[in-house]
């Protein structure tokens, strides 16, 4: 052991880019680095880096190397990997047996080469960004049983398990969604995974109107049909400021390309959704309106765009991501009219909003918070003005947030700034 | 078993009682504050009635106002606090200490906003989980997470232990039901976390607080999802010849791809104790019996139950029986829900245990119950949420018989224990409290548990917010007791335990 530790203080030494492929030795060169003070640059693929504010560090942990399933019991629905393992492999692994992440991990790929890249489970647990079917199943906070990872101080610790009810002590799995790794070094987490359902088909309804809009999504929400996505893609802006992308985004043979739709999603087996579908035109008198279908497999085409970003495919603008109580999309639409691109998912309540680069965020940030949501800065553009908040935070809540992060990370090595500036 | 640590009690603290007493009156109206014995009797435990420890003085604050200021005076004068929601917790989380204010949500009683454009409802945390459902049924929604006290416990109590329920395995536990929380943190200060979002920026402090027990904050209002009541739902009674039917059976339906909205096991000793008792028409052929419950669209369900049915054939079941209609699938219901007092009946005491495993270890764990149960000589009879792996053994005994109370004692150790090693947890949805917190080294080591009391010291740097909770005091295995139930004289008889 002792020897070992030698060799690791040695690469410490050697080496700005640490990439340990054992949990011991992410511990013993974190333990290096909180004897020397020097902050730690933590990541996974860096599928998600622009997230954030950029961190200054000494040294950068790469988790990519330590990858791979431990244990896969699709019997008792979870996976245990590596915090390297790839979504996409996981993703593969799972659909042999029929089965999924069911919260359907949000691709950032598309936003910056136009390529699909879901990154490493650590970095989509340390995101916590939850596609289309969060409204229905949880977010990814919800399907995450247990982790190990290393604190601030190199102690390897863990939390929670491989079951799904579990109440012993304060489950740490949840904090750790969502903190871009200025907590813990993850190094294995464990995932629920859920049986994928045998069919899909998706009710494309060509409407914009912003009161009936926001009365389909309450109508979504307030049905028993099991529907498991609802997004409005309203008409492209003419500004010269956004690239075309809708039709290519969603290029389908059913799927008419001008104009505004309203797209929901219906899963089960066939019979099932057949039975839906005729309930459901009926609960929202979806004679009304002109209307196409998507079958199984356009349907699967069109969420995977809608959970990839690719209507901002490439980007170079601004890009905010919005969450607001689902009674205020009408609100919302009637503010964003076409000034921005943008689509609304959760049934009203997640708005990606692609702001030009040139124009001041500042309005749209306010209407948001008035709205009782909140919004985080994606992707910025060049012109980006770097005294604007990434997160919102109150006061009280950072300060809780300060004091959570020195119980882990008492010297503040782990991702300093990333989320907030004091930190 | 009803001796165990606590902290140190502070004399001077103990001695300075009727001057806290006149301070606290100055926070709240005076009838709210409680100090002779008469009045601050009824608070000496919880529904973990083997303990019993009486505070300083209770006091039961109105609004979140008043908490603020009365925590902010504790955390000034250095006074310890234990808040309490309901008192139907059944690990000792609300067990108050001789220098600790016991501090009552019970006046949070008043569900503030029903929001169906928003499908969630804002509320006190002293309205019960019940009443939320009742609230909005009217229009066709519920609250998904039932913890079987529904009836009694308090919604602030769920989210401190982040109560199940037996449809948790297709619906969630609290913390999947929840969006946001109001609380006030041990030196007064108020704060809000989450709202009417979905999710919440930042570190997951919902989270975190959910299932902490009471030792982070106090909860001083909800805000729940609610959802819409399924278009249709069944259950099925399937009855097997052997253990080990059973548990297979369980874990094909959910390798099938199907999940049930509840999957309960009995084993034959609890067979045969709630048919006595309530007469709900079980199969006495059967070792174990399933209660299998699907909702969802009506050719769903019956597409899938059918498939149910080939599951339980081929895993030799002995016995499947449909339920027809609604007042059919409740009395399906009635004898597992009956399941303690049915215990009751059976002997003078039984303790209630609350452990988790994976679900494909349901045989093993039962019969290692059923080793343990010939190595103690005790009876028992099992009760499981088996979709989520929840398990909850009633260990029969008499508790005047010391030697048989020791006994008792280390056959429910060696069940949670075994649980632990079988890959499972502690404490499914009854919370660690005070009964299962020296056996918290079973599952975690000292660098686990420095971690969870670093958090717990850096939102509570005084460590007066129901301290001697969760973690160890003794930090050794010790073994405690668990619920521990005398002649039928449980807290909340009338509350359905299953």
């Amino acid at each position: 052991m002792f020897t070992e530790e030698k060799k690791n203080s040695q690469i410490f030494q050697d080496s700005n880019h640490l990439s340990p492929t054992n949990e011991l030795e992410v511990s013993e060169l974190i333990k290096e680095a909180y004897k020397k003070k020097l902050p730690i640059d933590i990541h996974g693929s860096n599928s998600k880096k622009f997230i954030g504010y950029n961190v200054q560090a000494a040294k950068s942990l790469d988790l990519s190397s330590l990858s791979g399933v431990i244990e896969y019991l699709p019997e008792e629905l979870y996976i245990k990997v590596k915090p390297g393992t790839l979504i996409k492999d996981i993703e593969n692994i799972l659909e042999k047996n029929n089965q999924e992440l069911s919260f359907e991990p949000t691709d950032f790929g598309y936003l910056n080469d136009g390529k699909s890249n879901k990154g490493t489970a650590g970095g989509c647990v340390s995101c916590n960004f939850a596609g289309s079917r969060r409204f229905k199943v949880g977010s990814v906070r919800d399907f995450i049983l247990g982790f190990r990872g290393v604190n601030g101080k190199g102690d390897i610790i863990k939390s929670g398990g491989t079951v799904v009810k579990n109440v012993t002590g304060y489950d740490l799995s949840k904090l750790v969604s969502g903190s871009f790794g200025t907590l813990v070094a993850l190094t294995e987490v464990t995932l629920k995974i859920s049986a994928k359902k045998p069919s899909q088909n998706t009710i494309i309804i060509y409407e914009k109107d912003p009161k009936t809009i926001s009365d389909l999504f309450n109508m979504v929400l307030s049905s028993s049909n099991e529907i498991s996505g609802a997004v409005f893609v309203p008409d492209e802006p003419k500004s010269k400021k956004f690239t075309p992308n809708k039709s290519k985004a969603f290029k389908l043979n059913d799927l008419d390309q001008e104009g505004a739709f309203f797209a929901i999603r219906i899963e089960g087996d066939q019979n099932s959704i057949k039975e839906r579908i005729k309930d459901i035109s009926n609960e929202m008198s979806l004679k009304k309106y002109k209307t196409s279908n998507l079958d199984i497999y356009q349907s699967d085409l069109f969420w995977k765009s809608i959970n990839s970003l690719q209507l901002f495919s490439e980007t170079k603008n601004n890009l905010l991501r919005a969450v607001v109580p689902p009674s205020k999309s009408e609100k919302m639409i009637n503010f964003l009219k076409n000034k921005y691109r943008y689509f609304i998912d959760w049934s009203g309540s997640l708005f990606w909003i692609e702001v030009p680069g040139d124009e001041n965020i500042k309005e749209l940030k306010n209407i948001i918070i008035q709205n009782d949501g909140y919004v985080t800065i994606i992707k910025k553009s060049e012109d980006f003005e770097f005294n604007e908040k990434l997160f919102t935070v109150d006061d009280i809540k950072l300060m809780i947030s300060k004091k959570i992060k020195e119980s882990f990370d008492p010297r503040g090595l782990f991702n300093p700034g990333k989320m907030y500036k004091d930190f | 078993m009803s001796e165990i640590a606590l902290p140190k009690v502070d004399k001077t603290i103990v001695s300075k009682k009727d001057l806290i007493v006149n301070n606290l009156k100055q926070f709240t109206d005076k009838k709210n504050v409680l100090s002779e014995l008469d009045e601050i009797r009824p608070y000496e435990t919880d529904a973990l009635a083997a303990y019993k420890n009486l505070p300083l003085a209770v006091v039961l604050p109105e609004n979140t106002q008043e908490v603020s200021e009365i925590l902010k005076f504790c955390h000034k004068e250095n006074i310890k606090v234990i808040p309490r929601g309901a008192g139907t917790g059944l690990s000792g989380g609300a067990l108050p200490l001789n220098d600790a204010i016991l501090l009552g949500l019970g006046k949070f009683n008043k569900i503030l906003d029903i929001d169906f454009d928003n499908k969630c409802v804002v509320t006190q945390p002293g309205v019960t989980n019940l009443s939320i459902t009742h609230a909005v049924k009217h229009k066709g929604y519920y609250y998904a997470p039932d913890p079987s006290s529904q009836l009694a416990c308090s919604i602030g109590g769920n989210v401190a232990e982040n109560s199940g329920g037996v449809h948790s395995l297709k619906y969630g536990t609290t913390t999947n039901n929840i969006l946001g929380v109001e609380m006030v943190m041990m030196d007064g200060t108020i704060c809000r976390i989450g709202g009417k979002t979905l999710d919440q920026e930042g570190y997951d402090l919902l989270g975190l607080i959910c299932g902490s027990e009471g030792l982070l904050g106090v909860i001083t209002e909800v805000t729940v999802k609610i959802l819409k009541n399924p278009q249709t739902v069944k259950a099925a009674l399937i009855g097997f010849p052997t253990i080990e039917d059973g548990g297979n059976c369980v874990t094909d339906i959910i390798s099938n791809g199907i999940t049930p909205a509840g999957m309960e096991i009995m084993d034959k000793a609890l067979i045969d104790a709630t048919e006595k008792f309530v007469h709900a028409g079980y199969p006495m052929d059967a070792e174990v019996l399933m209660i299998v419950e699907l909702d969802g669209t009506k050719s769903e369900v019956e597409e899938l139950f059918k498939q149910i049915k080939q599951i339980a054939e081929k895993n030799k079941s002995n016995s499947f029986k449909l339920s027809k209609n609604e007042k059919e699938r409740l009395g399906f219901w009635s004898g597992r829900k009956a399941a303690f007092p049915a215990c009751g009946a059976m002997a003078p005491d039984y303790y209630c245990m609350d452990g988790t495993i994976p679900r494909g270890k349901l045989s093993e764990i039962l019969k290692e119950i059923s080793r343990l149960s010939k190595k103690y000589n005790l009876g028992v009879a099992n009760g499981f949420h088996a979709g989520d792996g929840n398990l909850h053994p009633l260990i029969l005994f008499d508790g005047s018989n010391k030697e048989e109370l020791r006994r008792t004692e280390e056959f429910g150790a060696e069940i949670l224990k075994a649980c632990v090693r079988m890959g499972g947890a502690l404490s499914g949805e009854h919370g660690i409290g005070i009964e299962k917190r020296e056996l918290m080294c079973e599952a975690f080591n000292d660098n686990d548990i420095q971690q969870q009391i670093n958090i717990k010291m850096s939102l509570d740097e005084k460590n007066l917010l129901n301290p001697g909770k969760v973690y160890p005091i003794l930090r050794k295995c010790a073994e405690e007791g668990r619920v521990h139930v005398h002649r039928g004289e449980e807290k909340f008889p009338d509350l359905p335990r299953f």
